[in-house]
Formats: structure tokens, C-alpha cells, sequence
């Protein structure tokens, strides 16, 4: 039986690759071999490298806690401005980083896509896992932040990696999706700077999403960043942070539906991508 | 026995848009197409809409080829640009997907269509091999068995820790080949790496591919180097214009794919579209007979005919000599003054000139015939006739003289030495 042999490749017109996700498994090494190098790469080019990924969400915090917290006057669930703003940084900045990497990913790789074949979904998916490093740094600093403002951990600390896992899911969903159009449509990069300036500001980051009337809550809750971010304050602040379940189900849902939408529309254009990239 | 490689009736088409230059859409485009078509809807209800694009060709790469490759065969692919050898390649490799038509592959494939893909020049040699390698396909024990293999045959021990940018392009190129060579797969397809690379490096890649080839594996080659065919493959396939036109041994191959500039004549298809086409190249040696080889240390004759079907002002003809890829001469017919001031009427004509072939080694040449009309140059790709520079009788003891040296040129130069003291 020809199926039966491991190695046996079919290549057809039109015929959607049987051994995709096994081919997937395959070159998960590639993954962290890519990550790895952006990561590399990063740091023997910039000096300031490690520092870059903490200066800008400090000093979009400092701007936040004056601006929502200061001269608004926006309630902060009793807890220190800053620790609520930063609990929010901590998974948008995470998003804004993965879904600007991996939608330039596919472009920036050209020269691997036209040469060489690996499952392409490693190269979105690879931007993301650097992201997490970012995240992991700034996970420190909020850490360090906790401590100075003395807001002490709760057991929900414990869930934050199940919320990291949707978070990631958010963004690898969104990035798969402008990944292939950035790709088909090259004037679609500049839609993605403003889908993220515009991202910030429309999602609870720079105050707690309790301001948002009642009524409003299951609307504001389409935006899917909504319940990652609200996720994370649940966990990190503990105590008064809320949860508003109906919502959160809401995103939960419209996330499922970004991400499996995502990863079959990248499926259907990847093999077109070697021919017009 | 069963095929390392099947492929049947495979079929590539590319949508070839004139009116840009690239080959990706913007959105901005694509949008302003559906107002346009349905703007056009609105005003014509019933008329339908205008299906014949003018700025969209198809052009098929590949035409209905069908091959079967036993394990063990070493083929080789020659044909001349555009015959679809890369298309071929890209689809083997899964880069591209086929339009039509099927391949089976047996085995792990490894293809090498370009050296050092994924390198980063910020990346020491080290980091790089590992990089590659991962890119390549292979795993992380595998990368660690080959290592040292990698690491001798390259060269570079002493620059491991360097980063590649840093590397002379030889050493580049040899690590780049070292990584994929030592990739462990059933199936090796090589797209005209070779190319690249110092004479000495060339001679080891072939080494390697042979000991590859010997181990039983498959290889699939493309090369314009006819010597690079003619060693390695036991097997060569000639493609033009994306159809197999002849499947043989190496020689029979080789020979027809010069055949195709039959005996130093080349005749072109009529291009009725052109306003003016090259027809005919001819090379004659210095008797007057039509050949494709010049003894070396002669000159020859070239022949360029071309017609004109409107009348034209301003024409230029440009001929390229080049040997290997580098250019070597490249003239305009109206560099001294020409009688006919670029003004062409409709009719045949006929362009003669001698070439100094007489200082150049032996070799493959190619000779590129050019128009040009105005600004706009209409370089035909299919006007390019090959010919063969061969060593009966001149004295090659000198080493600068010997084909594989550096340099296209033959020319004894006079060095005066003279001793200017003891020295220290």
C-alpha cells in the first residue's frame, strides 16, 4: 500500500495537503529555530535590545496612570494605578507585538517561502513565540512592580498561563489572518499600525472595563481582547477584579472562530504564497 | 521495481499581468476593479462585462510532462531559460503548487534550489548550520551527528564562531553546500548551485554528488554547465517551452540541447505580434562555413537577421557575448555611424560583424542578440545561440591559458622582473 509508506509524498493540483499536520509535527523544531534566531538576532543588533521591550510599556503605564488615572479619575478596583494598567499592558502589549511580527512575518521570510518548503504556518506561529519571550520579561517587571506597591499574589496567579494560552490564541488567530492578506494585498500593512493604536484604546488598558455601563458590556465584549485583558487583571490584582461572565464566554467564542477562521484561510492561500510573494 | 519519482501530465500555469510591475495585488486595485466592473453592471445591464483582459496572459511553464525516475538515477534537466526546469524544480519541492497532473515522491526529499537559504548574516557560522539545517528539514541530533562532516567539508573550522557576514563568498557558498549536502533524504534535487563558487569548489560539490549518487539515492539535477551533466547523470531530459522533448542519455541529450542552435544556425519563430524580431542567427568560422564551433585562436562571423513588419526610426541591435554567465562584449550596431541612421522600412535585413574570438579560451559562449526601438528594448530571450570555443592546435602549456584558470582572456602578457637589492 502506497499510504502505508511513510515517505510517500503526493503532490496534486488543488489537493489539500494530507500530511499537513504532520509535516507540522515534523518541523516543530523549526519553530524555536526561528524564534531562536529572531531573538539572536535582536540582541546582537541592538544595544539596547532587552531594554526596548521594557521601556515602552513603562512609559505607555506612566502616561496611562496619568491620563485614565490622574486627570480622569477613573476608578482602579483598590489597587494602585499603575499595577492596574500594567496587568492590562502585560497581555495587549504582548498582542500588539505578535500580531505586527507575524502579519510582516511571511514577507519579511521571503526569501525562505520561494526556496525552500516547510509547513508556512511555522513562520507566523515562530514571531508569536518570540513575543512570549517579551512577555516573560515583562511578567519580571510586573512581578517587580507588585512588590514595590506591595500588592500581594493570589492562588488565581496560578491560572495566568491558561490566560496566556488565549491570549496567544487571540493573536495567532489574528496574526494568521493578516499574515495571508499582507501577502495577497500588499497595501494591507498599513491597515495593521492602526488596527493596533486603535486596539489600545478601545480595549480596557488603560482602565478597568467596570467604567463600561452595563448594558454595553456584551458590545464592548466583541472586541476578544476584552476578556484576555479583564482575564489578567482577575488574576494578577485579585480581590475586587470582576469578571463579567457573559462576556467573557462572548470573546471566548469570537476567539475560537478567529483563530480556526485564521488557520483555514492561511491554509487555502499558502500555496500561492511562493508565486506572488 | 517502484519509482523514486512519477510524475504525470503535470501542468503549471502563471497569470502574467502586464500593467504591473510586480507580481503581488494591492487591495487598492483589486478594489477599484469591482467599482469599475460594477459601475460598468449598472450602465449595461444585460452587456455583461468585457471578459477579455488585455493585461492578463496565461503562460503555461510546464506542459503535460510526464517522467518516471527510478531510484538510483541521476537526471539531468537542461533546456534553455523559460523551458521550465525551475518551475519544474519549485513544484517538486513543494514550493508551488501544480495547475494539473500528479508526482508521487518515494522518499525524504532534499532540494537545493538556492546555497545558503536562510542564512543570517548577524549569525555566526555555527548558528547558521544549525539555522539551515532546521530550515532544511532536518532535526536537531541529526544537525549534531553531521556536524563535524559539515564543519570538514566547508573548511571553517577556524570561523565557526564568526558571524557569516564576515565570510569571503567562497566560504559562504562551501558552508552553505556542506549544510544541505549532509541532509540524509532518499531524493537530492539541485537547482544550478554550482554555478557559484571557485573551480576547486565546483570540482568537490560534483565529488559529493557523485558519493551521494553512489549510496544508491536519487538525484535530479539542472545545470547549463553541459561538462556538469555530461559527468554526473546517467540520464538527461530536454525541456522547451515547459514540454519534454527528448529523454535519453547525456550525450544524445547534451547534443540535441546544442542541436537546438543547429550546427550555428538558430532560427526563430516568427513573433507576428513584434514590430521587429530577430529571424536567424548564424556563426560561420573564418572559411565561410556554417558551425557552432570555433577552433580556438580564430575569429568568426556572425550573422544577425531580423525583420521588420512596420516601419521603424531610431533602431538599435546590441549583441552579448558572454561566456559561463559573465559578460564578456556587448556592441550596438550604431556605436560607429550607422548608413541607415536606425531608420528601418518594412523588409528583411541582414547584420554581419566579425567577432574577436581569436583572444578568448576555450569554452561555452553564448552570443545574445538584442533590439532595441526608442527607449523600450525588446530583448528576445529565445535569440540566444550557443557555441563551442575548441583547442585543436594552440600550445596550452601556459597556466594562465588553461579554461579552468580565472579569466575569459587569453593574452601573454610581458612581465619584467628585475631584482632591486639583497632584501633583509
Amino acid at each position: 500500500m502506497k499510504n502505508s509508506d511513510v515517505n510517500v509524498v503526493t503532490i496534486e493540483a488543488g489537493r489539500s495537503d494530507a500530511h499537513y499536520w504532520r509535516d507540522l509535527w515534523s518541523f516543530r523544531e523549526l519553530l524555536f529555530f526561528l524564534a531562536w534566531r529572531d531573538i539572536l538576532v535582536r540582541y546582537k543588533q541592538t544595544v539596547i535590545g532587552v531594554s526596548w521591550s521594557l521601556i515602552r510599556p513603562l512609559l505607555t503605564m506612566i502616561v496611562f496612570t496619568i491620563v485614565f488615572g490622574k486627570l480622569a479619575g477613573l476608578p482602579s478596583n483598590g489597587v494602585p494605578y499603575p499595577i492596574l494598567v500594567f496587568a492590562a499592558l502585560l497581555p495587549w502589549q504582548f498582542f500588539a507585538n505578535s500580531l505586527s511580527d507575524s502579519s510582516n512575518s511571511l514577507l519579511s521570510n521571503a526569501g525562505m517561502i520561494s526556496k525552500v518548503y516547510f509547513p508556512r504556518l511555522i513562520v507566523p506561529a515562530s514571531s508569536i513565540v518570540v513575543s512570549v519571550v517579551d512577555f516573560l520579561i515583562m511578567l519580571l517587571l510586573m512581578l517587580g512592580l507588585m512588590v514595590w506597591y506591595q500588592v500581594a499574589p493570589t492562588w488565581r496567579m496560578l491560572l495566568l498561563p491558561a490566560l496566556l494560552f488565549l491570549a496567544l490564541a487571540t493573536a495567532l488567530g489574528a496574526g494568521l489572518w493578516f499574515a495571508a492578506l499582507n501577502t495577497k494585498f500588499r497595501d494591507f500593512r498599513y491597515i495593521v499600525p492602526f488596527v493596533v493604536q486603535f486596539g489600545l484604546y478601545v480595549s480596557p488598558v488603560g482602565f478597568s472595563s467596570d467604567v463600561v455601563p452595563e448594558r454595553w458590556r456584551m458590545l464592548y465584549s466583541m472586541n476578544p481582547m476584552v476578556a484576555v485583558i479583564d482575564g489578567f487583571r482577575w488574576a494578577i490584582i485579585g480581590g475586587e477584579a470582576k469578571i463579567y461572565w457573559p462576556g467573557f464566554m462572548l470573546s471566548c467564542l469570537l476567539i475560537v472562530l478567529i483563530l480556526v477562521g485564521g488557520v483555514m484561510y492561511f491554509r487555502k492561500t499558502e500555496k500561492t504564497f511562493a508565486d506572488v510573494i | 521495481m517502484k519509482s523514486a519519482i512519477k510524475i504525470e501530465n503535470l501542468s503549471k500555469k502563471y497569470v502574467i499581468r502586464h500593467e504591473q510591475r510586480a507580481n503581488y495585488v494591492a487591495l487598492r486595485d483589486v478594489i477599484t476593479a469591482g467599482t469599475k466592473r460594477l459601475v460598468q453592471t449598472l450602465k449595461h445591464p444585460l452587456g455583461g462585462y468585457d471578459e477579455g483582459d488585455p493585461g492578463h496572459e496565461e503562460f503555461w511553464a510546464l506542459n503535460d510532462l510526464s517522467l518516471d525516475i527510478q531510484p538510483g538515477e541521476r537526471v539531468g534537466i537542461v533546456g534553455r531559460n523559460g523551458a521550465g526546469k525551475s518551475t519544474l524544480l519549485k513544484i517538486l519541492s513543494r514550493i508551488t503548487e501544480p495547475t494539473r497532473g500528479s508526482i508521487w515522491l518515494n522518499g525524504r526529499v532534499a532540494s537545493l534550489l538556492e546555497v545558503g537559504t536562510g542564512f543570517h548574516p548577524e549569525l555566526t557560522g555555527r548558528e547558521n548550520i544549525f539555522l539551515n539545517g532546521a530550515i532544511l528539514g532536518m532535526n536537531k541530533a541529526e544537525i549534531r551527528r553531521k556536524f563535524d562532516a559539515i564543519v570538514d567539508f566547508a573548511e571553517v573550522e577556524r570561523f565557526l564562531d564568526t558571524p557569516v557576514k564576515r565570510y569571503s563568498s567562497g566560504m559562504y557558498v562551501r558552508l552553505a553546500f556542506a549544510v544541505a549536502a549532509h541532509m540524509e533524504s532518499d531524493i537530492l534535487i539541485v537547482d544550478e548551485v554550482l554555478a557559484v563558487g571557485d573551480a576547486g569548489f565546483q570540482k568537490k560539490c560534483m565529488g559529493k554528488m557523485d558519493s551521494v549518487a553512489n549510496e544508491g539515492r536519487t538525484i535530479l539535477f539542472v545545470s547549463h554547465n553541459m561538462g556538469a551533466v555530461a559527468e554526473l547523470c546517467s540520464r538527461a531530459v530536454l525541456l522547451n517551452q515547459g514540454r519534454k522533448i527528448l529523454d535519453g542519455s547525456p550525450s544524445e541529450v547534451i547534443d540535441a540541447y546544442m542541436g537546438q542552435t543547429s550546427g550555428g544556425t538558430l532560427k526563430i519563430d516568427a513573433r507576428q505580434d513584434a514590430p521587429i524580431f530577430v529571424t536567424e542567427l548564424i556563426l560561420r568560422d573564418m572559411d565561410g562555413n556554417t558551425t557552432s564551433t570555433i577552433p580556438m585562436g580564430e575569429d568568426a562571423e556572425l550573422e544577425i537577421r531580423y525583420c521588420v513588419t512596420q516601419p521603424q526610426t531610431n533602431v538599435t541591435m546590441a549583441m552579448l557575448l558572454t561566456r559561463h554567465g559573465s559578460s564578456l562584449l556587448y556592441s550596438y550596431d550604431n556605436d560607429v555611424a550607422d548608413e541607415l541612421g536606425g531608420r528601418r522600412d518594412i523588409g528583411d535585413y541582414v547584420a554581419r560583424l566579425t567577432l574577436p574570438l581569436s583572444r578568448f579560451k576555450e569554452g561555452q559562449y553564448s552570443i545574445e542578440a538584442k533590439i532595441g526601438v526608442g527607449q523600450t528594448n525588446m530583448t528576445d530571450d529565445n535569440a540566444v545561440l550557443v557555441f563551442e570555443v575548441c583547442n585543436h592546435s594552440v600550445d596550452t602549456t601556459h597556466k594562465s591559458f588553461r579554461s579552468d584558470r580565472p579569466g575569459h582572456v587569453y593574452w601573454p602578457l610581458v612581465w619584467k622582473t628585475s631584482r632591486l637589492g639583497v632584501g633583509k
